[in-house]
């Protein structure tokens, strides 16, 4: 199979490769995939104090396609509210890295990445965020 | 010097050799003769070349030139085989023993078959890749046919126990077709010893042209007979109709003599190659795992799975080496290697895994340059890898649940 120019250049050169303190508050983490289906990929945000993502990365174990869609995830979610980043659609990631369809699977996991740690995110402060007993 | 990109996928093809190529050339415009002319020289001399051909074969499989049928490649000479086999046979029973792990020109094959009523049983094999005999002999009923097995499988290059299938299947009377396409020209080869009535195997695989294959067919003890798949004409003993491939069956015949000529020289060098591979790539990383028997594999074949990373964008970090990969994701069928999983390899270690076939062409620079290739680009997706990143914190991946898709 041959690459888009744009998943090559992903691949060559992640965007925000690495990993945050996922036991910080502020960020949140999304763990999607199985190694058995030959694609996992690690996801976090790290909210900022007005509410914007201040910082995003990505690791991921999967073919090309998996590393390109999650490294544009994170060049995405940067400077986003958390509202505005739950809309970002896999849709937009096929039509951004021209993936092919047997690939499409990639960008669905990108997406479900971003929601998985922005539920993380969102469940850590709900709990922080919660009354604490008189 | 390197010149790229390498080629290391020598189970898939193989260039053909100059001293091959160079024998081909007047049979396409000089000597350009039907072997089956009878009445002038342009026919007879096509003819000649033929018989030539056949004898080179013959030599390296040690059987009799009449008994080399010549087909398009070797998966005609499977279809030719089980198809013919059960056309012919089909009053004395309908059961074909074969292997989970065989080639699908093999398995496909047989999958149309049982459509037909025919009954097959898949044998498993061990972790290493090998059938086990009393598991053979005790699938064997009063309506077998036929057992089928490979020499040497095409993705670990384990060699099977053929000597042995032979005797068993001689003493309880069934056919034994063996797929031996990547045995041949690689290992020694001796029908006779080895108790083969049916075998395929081409001439792409040996370093000769594309789109020409045999399958050898007994003629004595037992005299085998095949019923065609191709009518008209009746060439080939009337086992396989159709005009000769003069030039290219002329360039496989060659392949055959040079592969005889060179076997032990060639058989060693190229385990040394890959013994090298191996080294370095054992030495520069840990987890990573040989898949198939560590020694009774074909010289050429190094099968390794790289824990933690996914093989095609293993493949893609090595954009100057062609290799293959049993990863999911290089397939059309979106699963790992069926091959890898009837070993007991994991789902995550045959997306894992890259398959490296030596070749006559192959240097011992080439083998360094992609030994440390791999090396550098495993590294660089493992530092990518969510899941080397767990396993060094000590999380057992084993354990996690992970969100299947």
């Amino acid at each position: 199979m041959s690459y888009s120019q744009q998943v090559v250049d992903h691949y060559s050169s992640p965007r925000n490769m690495g990993s945050l303190d996922k036991s910080d508050p502020s960020v949140g983490t999304g763990i999607v995939g199985a190694p058995e289906c030959g694609d996992v990929m690690k996801l976090q945000l790290r909210v900022g104090s007005g509410g914007r993502i201040e910082d995003a990365k990505f690791k991921t174990f999967g073919c090309g396609s998996a590393i390109a869609s999650s490294s544009l995830a994170t060049e995405w979610l940067k400077g986003k509210t958390v509202t505005e980043a739950y809309q970002i659609k896999n849709t937009e990631i096929v039509s951004a890295l021209s993936l092919p369809p047997v690939k499409i699977h990639c960008s669905v996991l990108a997406e479900d990445a971003i929601k998985a740690a922005i539920a993380d995110y969102q469940n850590k402060n709900a709990q922080a965020a919660a009354p604490v007993a008189p | 010097m390197l010149t790229f990109p390498i080629f290391m996928d020598n189970h898939s093809t193989t260039a053909v050799d100059p001293r091959v190529l160079a024998v081909m050339w007047p049979y396409f415009n000089e000597k350009f003769g039907n072997a089956a002319s009878r009445n002038h020289s342009f026919g007879w001399e096509a003819e000649k070349a033929v018989d030539r051909a056949r004898e080179q074969i013959a030599q390296l499989v040690h059987c009799d030139p009449k008994e080399i049928v010549f087909t398009s490649g070797a998966t005609e000479s499977n279809n030719l085989a089980l198809k013919g086999v059960v056309e012919m046979y089909h009053d004395k029973g309908n059961h074909i023993i074969t292997a989970i792990t065989e080639h699908k020109a093999v398995l496909d094959t047989l999958k149309r078959l049982e459509k037909t009523g025919i009954t097959v049983t898949y044998l498993d094999v061990d972790a290493s890749g090998l059938i086990r005999l009393d598991a053979l002999a005790a699938a064997i009923t009063d309506r077998t046919i036929l057992i089928s097995i490979m020499m040497a499988n095409n993705e670990i290059g384990v060699i099977q126990p053929v000597a042995e299938i032979g005797k068993i299947a001689k003493s309880r009377g069934v056919l034994f077709h063996c797929d031996a396409t990547q045995g041949v020209g690689k290992i020694p080869v001796d029908v006779q010893a080895m108790g083969i009535d049916l075998m395929s195997f081409s001439a792409h695989k040996i370093y000769g042209p594309k789109g020409v294959g045999a399958l050898y067919v007994r003629r004595k003890n037992p005299r085998v007979r095949v019923a065609p798949l191709i009518d008209g004409g009746g060439h080939e003993r009337g086992m396989r109709s159709g005009t000769l491939n003069v030039p290219a069956i002329v360039g496989f015949g060659e392949a055959c003599e040079v592969c005889g000529n060179e076997m032990v020289q060639e058989a060693t060098r190229l385990t040394a190659l890959r013994d090298r591979l191996q080294g370095h790539i054992f030495k520069g990383l840990d987890e990573v795992y040989l898949n198939g028997h560590p020694t009774q594999r074909l010289p050429h074949n190094l099968n390794i799975s790289f824990a933690y990373v996914e093989g095609e964008s293993l493949l893609m970090g090595l954009n100057d080496v062609a290799l293959s990969s049993g990863s999911a994701c290089t397939t059309a069928t979106l699963e790992p290697s069926y091959v890898l999983r009837s070993l007991g390899v994991g789902s995550d270690l045959a997306h894992s895994s890259l398959r490296f076939g030596l070749g006559r062409f192959n240097t011992e620079e080439e083998v360094d340059y992609v030994g440390q290739k791999v090396i550098q680009a495993v590294c660089r997706l493992r530092d990518m890898s969510p899941l080397y990143e767990m396993a060094k914190e000590g999380i057992d991946l084993k354990s996690v649940q992970w969100t299947q898709h």
